[in-house]
């Protein structure tokens, strides 16, 4: 375990130190970015969309009966923008593209496709993975900006809709407006670069480290999943107790 | 970097008791080997002998134990080795980036490297291509391509490199006889073109027997015998004898 967490590390370090090559990597930079946006963004509407519902139905009810209505929306508010949005939009991307770029590497690993760029004085670093990390860190946190908005959204129609909610929408957008402010989106969109960086240099490093055939390929698509969802949760603690200073 | 423009012609080889063990297991056991300048030179031997392993320490992916490779004389972990001398392995399996066309696959050293224009670029793997045979594959993708096209596609994309020493890794394997023939004429041509020096790891005989200036016999990580095709063909060893002459017969 602590071989894996030093070379993910490494891989990481190297990764920053390729940095002055991005300009060069573009175009691959904006193919990731595409296909993460591409295959993410209809199931980030819908995920946060229910999430913000779903929350509303649990605390609204409870509010409503202590005549804490205005409350609602903050409540919904504040618990999307810090926690619900970063945490569950990065458990998405992980089981969606993190499994994805872990087998794709990895393919190219077990069928030498990574041998033949090195014979070619490619490093796979600058090829493989800087465009993926530059595409992840830059797509995720627009995506939980999104995440954010329409999870406000799903709240908001829900505390209307719901008998025994009954808070309209400008009520529900007054109270959130009265708790979050633009520091706790922040909050949450910096966690979400973190995951981004978790998300990428684990499914990098999976597929770089594959061995094997088809069935070493699907181990590492697992090993990449399950390995960023608890880091990310390792590290979604660590994070807010470092952002609540 | 190098510049592919470079006047091209082969270099030379010398490989110093490599050893090499994978868990515990040793596969290399202290191989010699001296490849000259601009010579199609064979190495043969049964399936496990290591002659793949031997390969891929000749162009870096394996790091030996113990001896060291020279080329021209110089160590091949000497700093900046890599871009002082242009080297290039056609895989087995052709290796071809599947998520690339092949014109992508054949011109990708320049395009990363930018050492030329795009449309420089193009001429390039279109006369590679040409070479090859595949002029009309430029935009088909590898998946697209029978065995035979996808190895003379590796092939085209290590011409690319302009490599003064090329490395093929059973280069006729899995291929039907006139496919191989097609391969056999390429190395052959190469060799007359180019001058490059060609080394080659194949348990093929007809084609070692067709293309070698040389051949050495590997058996268990060590080399048994080296020698020009007839000095290997007369070689006095009960091995290399039922290696060489090895045929199925049908009991009657």
């Amino acid at each position: 375990m602590f071989q894996n967490i030093g070379e993910i590390a490494l891989l990481f370090w190297r990764t920053l130190c390729a940095l002055p090559f991005a300009w060069r990597q573009r175009q691959k930079v904006y193919d990731q970015f595409f296909e993460i946006g591409n295959a993410s963004l209809l199931m980030v509407c819908v995920l946060s969309f229910f999430i913000g519902a779903v929350i509303a139905l649990q605390t609204g009810p409870v509010l409503v009966e202590r005549s804490l209505a205005s409350a609602v929306g903050g409540i919904v508010g504040i618990s999307i923008a810090k926690e619900l949005a970063p945490v569950m939009m990065a458990i998405l991307i992980a089981g969606r593209i993190g499994s994805a770029m872990a087998a794709e590497i990895g393919s190219m690993r077990v069928y030498q496709e990574i041998d033949a760029l090195r014979t070619m004085n490619i490093n796979p670093i600058h090829y493989l993975v800087l465009p993926r990390m530059l595409a992840i860190a830059i797509a995720l946190p627009l995506l939980v900006v999104f995440a954010i908005v329409v999870g406000w959204f799903g709240g908001a129609c829900i505390a209307e809709a719901n008998n025994r909610i009954g808070v309209p929408f400008q009520a529900f957008f007054s109270g959130l407006r009265d708790i979050v402010d633009l520091k706790d989106v922040a909050n949450g969109v910096f966690k979400s670069f973190c995951f981004a960086l978790i998300i990428g240099s684990v499914s990098c490093h999976q597929g770089l480290a594959t061995i094997g055939g088809p069935r070493g390929i699907g181990r590492s698509v697992t090993k990449a999943v399950v390995n960023s969802i608890v880091l990310i949760v390792i590290f979604d603690y660590i994070l807010t107790r470092f952002l609540l200073k | 970097m190098n510049n592919p423009d470079n006047n091209s012609h082969g270099v030379g080889l010398q490989v110093r008791g490599i050893r090499k063990s994978f868990g515990g297991q040793e596969v290399l056991k202290g191989v010699d080997l001296d490849v000259r300048p601009g010579e199609i030179f064979v190495i043969m031997g049964p399936s496990g002998s290591g002659k793949s392993v031997l390969l891929k320490h000749l162009i870096g992916l394996e790091s030996p134990d113990a001896g060291e490779i020279l080329i021209n004389g110089e160590s091949i972990e000497a700093a900046g080795i890599a871009a002082k001398y242009r080297m290039a392995l056609v895989f087995q399996s052709g290796a071809l980036l599947n998520s690339l066309t092949v014109g992508e696959n054949v011109g990708l050293y320049l395009t990363e490297h930018r050492l030329k224009s795009p449309g420089e670029i193009d001429g390039i793997v279109a006369e590679k291509l040409e070479a090859v045979g595949l002029k009309d594959a430029v935009d088909k993708m590898p998946g697209e391509l029978s065995g035979g096209m996808k190895k003379r596609a590796a092939i085209a994309r290590a011409l690319v490199i302009e490599p003064q020493l090329i490395l093929y890794d059973e280069p006729t394997s899995e291929l039907d006889p006139l496919s191989s023939i097609i391969i056999a004429e390429e190395i052959l041509e190469l060799k007359q073109r180019i001058h490059v020096t060609s080394l080659i790891v194949s348990h093929d005989r007809d084609l070692a027997f067709g293309v070698a200036d040389r051949i050495a016999f590997i058996n268990e990580g060590r080399i048994v015998t080296v020698g020009t095709p007839d000095e290997v063909k007369r070689f006095d060893d009960p091995l290399v004898q039922r290696f060489l002459h090895a045929d199925f017969k049908r009991e009657p």
